[in-house]
């Protein structure tokens, strides 16, 4: 049983449920507690002791259904867990002859001269079939499987340690000897490939899954968000969900770090007049510290507008951390759109902004006109402002003097741009007449170089 | 009926919170016996109005234990919850025994002197009679043991839950002038939240997570049975297929066990024996908290009452 649950830990871990070494015990002592007679009741007794949310919850129940599910159930059990432990430790007695060349023991059936297996099948024993097949999967261990890829790999260990080797030459004696038997025997051995297959897509379900997952979320971090697919924008989205939670929670705590800075004499020595001014009490200057301000300029001009899109989707789901958010979309002329986002749904949002401005070709010199005359005052000395945008000007004039000017009213200038480094300054792009007016410039193509560059700019204010 | 006997399983629980007029899911039964067993405390997650708080009490009620209830709210700090000294006592104490100070220290010569005299008195006022035992440390000196119930953890700060852990996972508390002070006998502990911001994992860790939902119709319709004798057969089906049904409508406040029992009250008082149409919707008010609740509800009314009304379709 024991090792039963801690094969149970795993694919809980698999699922994505954090099973800590403390929990397992607590775990292992309540089910000691309550038996495992009842398998409704050791269900709530998991559930309880290692979910510690209700996504969690959720997730272990179904982990639980899984596990203790068995694609071939053995025909009478009323103990789905005993029964399985008692069935592995059989089969390993029973599959370790069977993996070592299937030594011929005959128990006075119709074809003495067959294979373990052969007779297993023909006989059709299913209590010993699913034994054998237990056996197989703990020798091929077959709790080691991570990725879907290794899927052929653990289904031909499974057929080997099952006897295949030993089958395949009873086989090829059966069709000459006796081709109605064989031809029983093959269609047997495909019923058994099923549920081989099936065991492995089980074992990768329980605990393969996390692992496939982080594969996933891995490669979506490091896909460029310009030439995402249709399918993977849903999955982006959930990706850039979570890592503002991430930020959140690294940056939302309030900073009790020490904050004292110099002696305040003034105010020492107005608190002290009463004893004559000798400082009894202390007065302290204390730093402040700025939440983070922040004016996002976002070009939303075709090739860029996709990257606008996770931007701001991210810099709006950090409430918790940045005071003021201002967003700003433009592509020939630029709008403010932090209402817009503020009040609808992303998806609404994005394309009520896309219509307002999409889609135009860009015009950085004409936008970056359009917010000095209208919105230059909401840059402040505790501003960042970034600008996300290719710099690709069309030949028009960049207006590399405005700036200028906002670099100089705000603390930080950022300019975040999708494209390569090596891209930069060919063609119509002006980057590097920009960047002389930028504290930053860094490319952000993809969510983890996006997660890298709000990091940042959160930290400056920390 | 003081029972310091274990619980010995997990029907007796469910006997056992029946007997005080609770009534336990498999899951709340479970985690009580658990609680018991292992030795952890139970963090109890769920909708306002499910019984969260009431099972700390019941629970009190049926082993024959003191509840203490600690309410957390924002800026709820070590003072309040744990101890504080009293400072008032310890200023009058060295008021009052100015005078034997000055004899006991009058026969030494030099200042040096004095204090050793001082420090021989060993910490007189930072002695367990200054101290003012809060709920926490309250809970931990009980001789026969209690029930403590740490009521919507959620309010709290962060920083007050990491005050928490220590009692949590060792029923102790460290005191610096006193050393640690162990739990008499360990208290039963229920902490509550409504899951208004997540807490942390090193609180979770060290509790069993039960969440607590609506219950089932049939759960249900025994709840209000046990809270409100009144309620004919009839009724009962009724009011909970009723209120089942006002669930799924998408509201502000979803109405909960305890308005369900409300309800039934009100409906009780006013000697109804079948949900009636124009009964509901004068008695909407005591099921839904918000105007905007009752005008999403009101045109659905006659639907529902006829639903609900119609044996067999639910429960």
């Amino acid at each position: 049983m024991r090792e039963e649950l801690h094969r149970f830990f795993r694919a809980a871990r698999g699922a994505g449920v954090r099973v800590s070494p403390a929990e397992s015990i607590d775990a292992m002592r309540a089910v000691a507690d309550v038996g495992i007679a009842d398998r409704a009741i050791l269900r709530d007794t998991l559930l309880l002791t290692l979910a510690k949310s209700q996504e969690e919850k959720q997730a272990l129940g179904d982990c639980f259904d899984l596990f203790f599910s068995h694609p071939e159930p053995p025909a009478e059990s009323e103990n789905v867990p005993e029964a399985d432990a008692t069935g592995a430790s059989d089969a390993n007695d029973a599959a370790s002859p069977a993996g070592a060349g299937g030594a011929p023991q005959d128990g006075g059936s119709a074809s003495p001269e067959l294979g373990e297996l052969a007779q297993m099948l023909l006989s059709q024993d299913r209590n010993a079939v699913a034994a054998a097949l237990s056996g197989a999967a703990n020798a091929a261990a077959l709790s080691d499987i991570r990725y879907f890829t290794q899927r052929g790999l653990f289904q031909s260990r499974m057929m080997e340690a099952l006897g295949i080797g030993r089958l395949r030459d009873d086989l090829d004696q059966l069709k000459a000897a006796n081709p109605a038997e064989a031809e029983r025997l093959s269609g047997l051995l495909d019923g058994l490939r099923d549920a081989v297959r099936e065991r492995v897509s089980q074992a990768l379900l329980l605990y393969g899954r996390e692992e496939t997952e982080n594969l996933r979320h891995e490669i979506l971090r490091n896909a460029p968000l310009a030439r995402l697919e249709r399918r993977q924008v849903e999955q982006m989205k959930l990706l850039i969900r979570a890592i503002a939670r991430r930020l959140r929670e690294r940056y939302s705590k309030p900073r009790k770090r020490q904050r004292r800075g110099h002696l305040d004499v003034r105010r020492t020595m107005r608190r002290n007049a009463a004893w004559g001014g000798i400082p009894f009490l202390t007065a302290w200057k204390r730093r402040h510290r700025d939440r983070p301000k922040i004016v996002a300029l976002c070009d939303v001009s075709g090739s860029v507008a996709q990257v606008s899109d996770f931007f701001l989707l991210l810099i709006h789901s950090l409430h918790e951390v940045v005071d003021d958010v201002r967003s700003f979309a433009f592509s020939g002329h630029l709008i403010e759109v932090s209402d817009i986002l503020d009040k609808q749904e992303p998806e609404a949002a994005m394309r009520e902004i896309m219509a307002k401005v999409g889609f135009g070709s860009s015009d950085y010199g004409n936008s970056f006109a359009d917010f000095e005359k209208r919105w230059l005052r909401a840059v402040t000395p505790k501003t960042t402002v970034i600008v996300l945008g290719d710099a690709r000007t069309n030949k028009l004039d960049p207006r590399t003097d405005i700036l200028r000017t906002i670099s100089e009213r705000a603390k930080r200038v950022v300019w975040l741009n999708p494209e390569g480094r090596m891209g930069w300054g060919w063609g119509d792009s002006e980057m590097f007449r920009y960047a002389p007016f930028c504290n930053t410039v860094r490319q952000c193509a993809t969510a983890k170089q996006l997660e890298r560059a709000v990091s940042d700019i959160v930290a400056a204010y920390q | 009926m003081t029972t310091h006997m274990p619980i010995e399983s997990i029907d007796a629980v469910t006997a056992g919170l029946a007997s005080v007029g609770y009534i336990a899911s498999r899951q709340i039964a479970t985690a009580v016996y658990l609680a018991e067993r292992i030795e952890k405390p139970i963090l109890v997650e769920g909708p306002a109005g499910v019984g969260k708080t009431e099972l700390a009490k019941a629970l009190a009620k049926w082993r024959g234990l003191r509840m203490i209830r600690m309410q957390c709210y924002e800026g709820l700090d070590e003072a309040k919850a744990l101890y504080e000294w009293k400072y008032a006592k310890q200023l009058l104490y060295t008021q009052i025994l100015k005078d034997k100070l000055g004899e006991v220290l009058g026969g030494a010569e030099t200042l040096a002197g004095a204090l050793d005299r001082l420090h021989d008195f060993g910490d007189v006022f930072f002695s367990k009679e200054f101290v003012e035992p809060r709920p926490l440390l309250q809970a931990l000196e009980q001789p026969n043991g209690c029930v403590l119930l740490v009521d919507e953890i959620d309010k709290s700060d962060a920083e007050f839950e990491s005050l928490l852990l220590e009692i949590l996972s060792d029923y102790q508390v460290s005191i610096p002038e006193l050393g640690t002070i162990s739990a008499v006998v360990k208290p039963l502990v229920l902490l509550t939240s409504n899951g208004e911001r997540d807490l942390s994992d090193a609180l979770k860790r060290r509790c069993l997570h039960l969440h607590i939902g609506f219950p089932e119709q049939k759960l249900e319709e025994r709840i209000v049975e046990s809270r409100v004798p009144g309620a004919s057969q009839v009724l009962r089906a009724q009011l909970v297929a009723f209120i089942n049904q006002v669930r799924a409508l998408d509201l502000k406040k979803l109405p909960s066990v305890s308005e369900a029992i409300d309800w039934a009250r009100v409906l009780v008082l006013l000697q109804s024996t079948e949900l009636d149409h124009e009964t509901v919707k004068d008695t909407l008010n005591v099921l839904l908290k918000y105007e905007a609740d009752i005008e999403t509800t009101t045109p659905q009314v006659a639907a529902f009452v006829a639903k609900a009304g119609r044996p067999g379709m639910f429960g």
